[in-house]
């Protein structure tokens, strides 16, 4: 095989990695121009490779010429395409958003630009790797990372959040491993395409043990009900870019590791825990929103919607012998992503400009920021599910994919989360239109923060409209 | 019953018993020890069950030796994190969320 120079695959990690480190040496608070540079690049090589799934061509790529069993396989087909996809097309405008937000000696953003560097190439190799152990590498690479920006703030909060959070994820990759130590221990490979023919209809025990540890393991990682504990203080308490990148990218990280092992080498033993994951989604649905509904503080309600957001994305399971399950789920998975970013990069300004987190600080907000409140109502209204959103597409999918297979009970759950998401997005509305009170004083916010929120926002509106090209990439079979 | 199984099952025991110190444990030392005898009973398990008709498999080997890089990170990352809580709020266990 001859490679070309610039094989998109290996530079999709390569680049996040030299800006990272780079960002380390020039010092605290700097590089964030390297990364919008790099990421824009990124963007490029992940439309570039999309384009060639599509079209139909294998992208493989066997890390210094080994190639599996012995070696390392990295692979893409559509739905890792599409997953690349969504991570560079999120973290670039939050990269945009995060160099106005903090300001030069802002001790908050003192890591972010290496750090988040790490957490992108760790989130690319996690979706182009084929090998269950070099996805544990990730794995843990990808919560690392992450747990850095969590304690960036600082406080002892902050502190507190990331190490739960640390915890978590370190139990979640724990069982993980152990999961893929018995694995290896009956197949002697771990490799997904090798393993693919080997995992039959008739498995052995230790197969199913090492199946249940996988799944819970990485349940407690993408934070499903009642596992999901850590998520609220984590990202309701970590700096605005931060929140943005772990609710909108870092647990889809997580979720798809499960969908891979469910299409892929496990699909003969899963499939038994579909119902579970669709009632544990569920669950997620109603106590996510139920607590978003009650929150006191902005950024805890859009934490706590991201827990019901994650539900969706759980009910496909017991759906998945449907091709359009699959589509729901990427499309969710992108509606969720964009609408979160925008979302939580829209709060990120009102608490810049009102000085708290409350929501009952944001009487008067229409007023004063009118392009941040409508960034916001844009997310609101793909987390509900209205036409013409990515939201509602991915709804769509999920219902006609339940109704054609008579599962009525999941339209039900599917329609009462789009409601009471539409009463925790307009308690926050409602209040931004009552007029200001006069002891209020909002801080002038510069523009680049308003507009990349609302472009996030935009994005996952007008995604709804394009849709085609995504389902049609997931399809490509290469 | 090989010599390979029986670690094996010793490293799912020293696995379960670190999960469970990661859950019930309050003092954040202990936890990390915890956390870290939770490590090295997956990666028991990994190099035991590999020893198949008596002959070593180096491929998990390379594996452990992976899993201790990534272990001692997540180790050194999470002492760091409770020397800053240690000097932010003088304790060593983790405040109730207070947003609750």
């Amino acid at each position: 095989m001859n490679e070309p120079l610039i094989d998109p695959l290996v530079w999709l990690i390569l680049l996040p990695l030299a800006w990272a480190t780079l960002a380390f040496v020039l010092g605290p608070g700097r590089g964030g121009w390297l990364a919008i540079a790099g990421l824009v690049a990124q963007c490029w090589l992940a439309f570039n490779l999309a384009q060639q799934v599509s079209a139909g061509v294998a992208v493989v790529h066997a890390v210094g010429g080994w190639g599996a069993p012995l070696g390392i396989d990295l692979a893409v087909d559509g739905l890792s395409a599409a997953m690349l996809l969504l991570t560079q097309t999120v973290a670039l405008p939050l990269a945009i958003y995060a160099r106005s937000y903090f300001k030069a000696s802002d001790p908050a953003g003192a890591g972010f630009w290496p750090l988040t560097g790490f957490l992108i190439a760790g989130m690319n190799a996690l979706f182009v790797s084929a090998d269950l152990f070099n996805l544990y590498v990730t794995l843990e690479l990808v919560g690392l990372a992450a747990v850095g920006l969590v304690a960036a703030g600082g406080g002892a909060q902050q502190v507190a959040a990331a190490l739960r959070y640390l915890f978590a994820t370190l139990v979640g990759s724990g069982a993980y491993l152990l999961g893929v130590a018995l694995i290896y221990g009956v197949y002697g490979t771990v490799s997904i395409a090798t393993l693919l023919p080997l995992v039959t209809n008739e498995v052995p025990r230790l197969v199913w043990i090492a199946s249940a540890l996988i799944v819970s393991g990485l349940i407690l990682k993408t934070a499903l009900f009642p596992f999901h504990f850590w998520l609220p203080p984590a990202h309701g308490g970590a700096p605005a870019p931060v929140s943005a990148l772990l609710s909108a990218l870092v647990v889809k990280a997580s979720f798809y590791l499960i969908l891979r092992l469910w299409l892929g080498p496990l699909q003969s033993v899963l499939p038994a825990f579909g119902w579970l994951l669709a009632l544990l989604g569920a669950a997620a649905i109603f106590w996510g929103s139920w607590q978003a509904i009650r929150a006191v503080k902005l950024k805890r309600l859009i934490a706590y919607s991201t827990v019901a957001q994650l539900g969706y994305l759980f009910l496909i399971f017991p759906l998945l012998a449907a091709p359009a399950a699959l589509q729901a789920a990427v499309m969710q998975a992108f509606a969720h992503g964009l609408a979160k970013a925008g979302m939580f990069a829209a709060a990120g300004v009102l608490i810049k400009a009102t000085g708290q987190d409350t929501v009952a600080g944001l009487a008067g907000a229409v007023e004063r920021l009118p392009v941040t409140m409508f960034a916001f109502a844009l997310s609101g209204i793909t987390l509900m599910g209205l036409p013409p959103s990515s939201g509602f597409l991915a709804k769509w999918q999920i219902i006609q994919a339940a109704l054609a297979q008579g599962h009525w009970i999941i339209v039900v759950v599917v329609l009462a989360g789009g409601l009471l998401a539409a009463v925790y997005v307009f308690r926050v509305l409602r209040l931004g239109f009552l007029s200001t009170p006069e002891n209020v004083t909002f801080t002038p916010v510069s523009r680049v923060l308003e507009w990349s929120a609302f472009a996030l926002a935009a994005a996952s509106v007008l995604l709804g409209l394009r849709g085609v090209e995504l389902i049609q990439l997931l399809g490509a079979r290469t | 019953m090989t010599t390979g199984f029986v670690f094996a099952i010793t490293g799912g025991a020293l696995f379960a018993l670190g999960a469970a110190g990661i859950v019930l444990i309050g003092d954040l030392m202990r936890r990390i020890l915890a956390f870290n005898l939770m490590g090295s009973g997956a990666f028991l398990v990994l190099v035991g069950l590999a020893q198949r008709y008596d002959v070593a498999d180096p491929v998990p080997h390379a594996m452990v030796l992976t899993g201790i890089v990534v272990a001692v990170a997540a180790t050194a990352l999470a002492l760091a994190l409770v020397r800053k809580l240690h000097a932010l709020t003088g304790e060593i266990e983790l405040p109730d969320d207070a947003d609750e």
